[in-house]
């Protein structure tokens, strides 16, 4: 190890900083809505940068005042349900983008990696039609089908690599014993697949859990809202008044779930998406 | 000439892939070629049945998007957010990067902590960071006051000055961690032995960055700097909650919504859309090309 | 191409007529015509690339054939399922599923055939038996070790009662002493479960020893059919010749100078001429040929004589001396096989070339057939 100089100590000292300084640039609005949380209505005219009182009102008033416990469940369907679907078509296509080979397979997965880039808006006013022609309007459905157009992608996409890597043996000793490819998919690969199918479910939970636009243009009552689109239009009393108690108490509650499945799954969202990135 | 079995298998892959190509066709294919379609039409979001063709005319006619200055600005908003927030998180992600490829006590952490900002859903961020900026009661407004930075408060999220600011602040806030991630797999795929050829031979660290570093990673940059483009150009939820439809910060994702939504122009909000699908795809064909070409070149 | 027949009159298991595959122009296999008799431990041997795992997946239905017909039992075969072919395989790398105990890879395919639980348990434990794997069921694949794994996948076969087993180098991961203890295994098994085994591999020692018959290919044809010692003795074609022993036969140029019935007299580089007693058919004097001799027939003596060469080299195993010898009659070195050698590296030595031992093939690299 080199010797310990002077300009060692402040070479490290300014490095330590740096972490700091990135590490409270990343975490202080989170802190500070939690901060701001805990404070009742009067005290949130004063700005403190630390905790003086804690006060659970409005997380009492975040469920009292608003729709919000409807708008959790509604999200959590949501996003489960896209992910079962999503999986479901994923893992289908995946194994013939990944196992047969046949003509146009390149230009397919090419194609199917391109509805990635569509903006939304561009096809906005057609899924609002075909919502309607489905008789999907302000129901959940319409959220589940429309998000497909984004967790489609990169599942297909992720699950297709996975796929492509497992042994072409394995495979021929299932076809031999008499397996069909549904067989072989669901009873051979899939329990092969476990990291795969976690960071893609994963990925398209909070993406589905993250939403916007779409949540927001096909539902229409309190009830069929999802959690961004209820904290976006959270009113309070007055028209110019935000209840931004109420609304820092939501954030917090949604955030905190996330934050949590990131830090216990950080390498498996790491690794999902830099082989979609990297690869591309 | 494929044989039974080979014939077999190609149908087998076709029946496995039906489902999702049907599903990606009903949602994506079929509502973007309606958009093309709706955007040659008068079409009304109050009576969408009685549209008339009009052609080219949401583009190229008298009001059309090309003579419209609002569209233009949005463009123009649109081009300069993305330049502005895809160099600042280059940039700040590299250093991140660079910083989390140094082993330290408590590495697991900070690396923790740097995604938070990403894991936060948008509409959620742009509400916290609302709140901060706040003109009143805001955080930002105080410390900035307390440092002597500023001179009075500002009205971050309604001064049409600052509005841009803002949104690439939020932006960079909760975008910057992606980038850090995607510029850490680069590093950490690099071969070691040019950094221990480079400590034998005494180089200053700094000279290896932008020497022997900078050029390595570069192809896995530049991939990660087209994707973060492609995304800001297409931007809407940030800016839809943080600020609205004011014109200083409008994007074409918003300016778009807006004509179909606010003032129910279906024909012409589609044609707004068709067109920002256009020059989105037409930098990723582009983008694709370049880089096949540079490939092929190699 | 003539088929070839084995003398006994097992019933035909599987026969292969006229097959070929290629892809657009390459042609991996091409004329493969062979019978495999029933119960018979059939080998298919060649160098990498050669198309043999090529042709036993063919047989298998994981490839698909060109042309050709591929006929199991006397019924084409060329668009059945893998499955429905009544035939099992054992994997170069074992294939066991990797997620399912010894038991449960074993029961997969039986469950697949809707085959009822106690039949299947009973053959199960009775191909465990077999093997001497039982304590072995309910592990997992990666709890095993090469050998256990290996003959887990013998199991799953056995399991099948299938009448025709393929095996894919089923030995090439394991190491040296692990194989030459399967390799009698393997054996045992032939004898007791009687079913036809194709079995692939590029080692020799595995072909020679374990073969019934064997197939020699090159190159995505057939040089030679036959009993292992009769394609070492009688070799058909020059790679066959070269291909089976080792060290290598050694292959000297030379020129035609006489051919009658006698047998074809052949005059080599350094002057000196041997007469071999094979068929003159369609030699004619001048004519360039290759003379075949295999190392232990070379009897090396010090001093100087008829054939002579330098000693350049000697390999001492102990129980067997390989000598290098350097001689003008062959381009590149000339190897003896001896239990010890005669002369010291740098000195002179003599060799011959027993007639009775010689083998000796024309341009096109076939074999002149012996005479009587």
């Amino acid at each position: 190890m080199p010797p310990i100089t002077t300009g060692r100590v402040v070479k490290t000292s300014l490095f330590y900083l740096l972490v700091l300084a990135i590490v409270a640039f990343a975490v202080f609005p989170f802190y500070y809505a939690i901060l701001s949380s805990l404070k009742t209505s009067s005290q949130l005219f004063d700005i403190d940068y630390f905790p003086v009182r804690w006060n659970f009102g409005n997380y009492v008033g975040v469920f009292r005042d608003n729709p919000f416990a409807t708008n959790l469940w509604n999200s959590l369907l949501v996003a489960v349900v896209t992910v079962m679907v999503s999986l479901f078509l994923g893992v289908t296509a995946a194994y013939a983008l990944a196992r047969i080979r046949f003509r146009g397979r390149g230009l397919l997965l090419m194609t199917i990696l391109g509805v990635s880039m569509f903006p939304q808006i561009a096809v906005l006013s057609g899924m609002y039609q075909l919502v309607r022609a489905l008789g999907l309007y302000n129901h959940l459905g319409a959220l589940v089908l429309s998000y497909m157009i984004f967790t489609l992608p990169f599942t297909v996409w992720v699950l297709t690599t996975f796929m492509r890597e497992l042994p072409k043996e394995l495979e021929e000793a299932a076809i031999l014993d008499g397996a069909s490819p549904w067989v072989i998919v669901t009873r051979v690969f899939m329990p092969l697949m476990g990291p795969a199918i976690v960071t893609t479910g994963l990925l398209a939970f909070i993406a589905a859990w993250n939403e916007f636009l779409f949540a927001l243009t096909f539902t229409l009552t309190n009830n069929e809202r999802t959690v961004p689109v209820g904290i976006a239009t959270m009113s309070g009393a007055s028209a110019h008044e935000l209840p931004w108690g109420n609304i820092m108490a939501a954030s917090v509650i949604v955030t905190l779930p996330l934050v949590l499945l990131v830090l216990v799954f950080q390498r498996r969202i790491v690794s999902g998406l830099t082989a979609g990135a990297v690869k591309g | 000439m494929a044989d039974r079995l080979s014939r077999n298998r190609t149908r087998t892959a076709w029946l496995f892939l039906t489902p999702m190509l049907v599903v990606l066709a009903l949602v994506a294919a079929w509502p973007l070629l309606r958009t093309i379609w709706l955007g040659l039409t008068d079409a009304n979001l109050l009576h969408l049945d009685d549209s008339k063709w009009v052609g080219l005319d949401n583009y190229t006619g008298k009001g059309g998007l090309l003579h419209d200055k609002v569209w233009w600005s949005a463009v123009r908003n649109t081009l300069w957010f993305t330049l502005l927030t895809v160099s600042i998180e280059t940039v700040l992600g590299t250093v991140i990067a660079l910083v989390l490829t140094r082993t330290f006590p408590g590495r697991a952490l900070v690396r923790a902590a740097v995604l938070i900002p990403w894991a936060i859903p948008t509409v959620v961020s742009a509400k916290m960071w609302s709140w901060m900026l706040n003109d009143q009661f805001g955080i930002v407004n105080d410390l900035l006051l307390k440092v002597g930075l500023i001179d009075g408060p500002k009205a971050w999220t309604a001064d049409p000055g600052l509005l841009m600011t803002s949104v690439v602040l939020v932006d960079v806030w909760k975008t910057t961690p992606f980038m850090a991630l995607l510029v850490l797999a680069a590093l950490q795929m690099l071969p070691k032995e040019c950094y221990e050829a480079a400590q034998i031979d005494g180089v200053h660290p700094v000279k290896v960055f932008f020497k022997v570093t900078l050029p390595l990673i570069r192809p896995a940059v530049m991939v990660a700097v087209i994707f973060r483009a492609l995304d800001a150009i297409r931007i809407f939820d940030l800016i839809y909650v943080l600020i609205g439809s004011r014109e200083s910060t409008m994007t074409m994702s918003i300016y778009a919504r807006q004509q179909l939504i606010e003032f129910q122009q279906v024909g012409y909000g589609s044609a707004a859309s068709t067109l920002l699908f256009f020059i989105v795809a037409l930098l990723t064909i582009v983008y694709v090309l370049v880089g096949r070409v540079k490939l092929g070149s190699d | 191409m003539a088929v070839a027949k084995l003398v006994s009159e097992a019933p035909v298991a599987i026969s292969l007529v006229g097959v070929g595959k290629h892809y657009g122009k390459t042609k991996v296999l091409d004329d493969i015509n062979l019978e495999i008799r029933a119960q018979e431990f059939c080998v298919f041997v060649g160098p990498s690339g050669c198309g043999k795992s090529t042709l036993l997946r063919m047989i298998a239905g994981l490839e698909s054939i060109t042309t050709g017909g591929l006929f199991i039992d006397g019924k084409k075969m060329n668009d059945v399922e893998p499955s429905k072919r009544g035939i099992a395989m054992v994997f170069q790398s074992y294939a066991l599923y990797p997620h399912m105990n010894v038991y449960d890879n074993m029961a997969f395919g039986l469950k697949l055939a809707k085959t009822s639980r106690g039949e299947a348990d009973q053959r199960i434990r009775e191909a465990a038996r077999m093997l001497e794997i039982e304590p072995l069921l309910h592990r997992l694949p990666k709890e095993l070790s090469g050998g256990q794994r290996q003959r887990v996948a013998i199991g799953r076969a056995i399991t099948r009662h299938a009448k025709i087993f393929l095996f894919d180098e089923p030995l090439s991961n394991l190491d040296a002493a692990l194989r030459v203890s399967m390799r009698s295994e393997l054996a045992r098994l032939h004898k007791k479960l009687a079913t036809t085994m194709v079995y692939v591999t590029h080692d020799q020692v595995e072909a020679m020893t374990m073969a019934d018959r064997l197939v020699v290919l090159h190159a995505g044809r057939i040089e030679q059919v036959g009993p292992p010692l009769e394609v070492y003795h009688r070799p058909r074609t020059q790679f066959a010749a070269g291909f089976l022993g080792a060290p290598r036969m050694n292959f000297l140029r030379g020129e035609v100078t006489a051919a009658g019935s006698a047998g074809v007299t052949i005059k080599l580089g350094d002057g000196t001429s041997v007469t071999v007693p094979v068929s003159p058919e369609g030699i004619v004097t001048g004519a360039r040929v290759t003379l075949g001799v295999r190392p232990e027939h070379l009897r090396l003596a010090a001093g100087t004589g008829e054939h002579q060469a330098t000693v350049q080299l000697v390999e001492d195993l102990g129980d067997h001396a390989i000598v290098h010898l350097e001689t003008p009659a062959a381009e590149g070195r000339l190897l003896a096989k001896v239990e010890t050698s005669p002369a010291e590296e740098g000195a002179t030595a003599t060799y011959e070339l027993p007639p009775e031992h010689c083998h000796v093939f024309d341009s096109t690299e076939r074999a002149l057939t012996r005479l009587a």
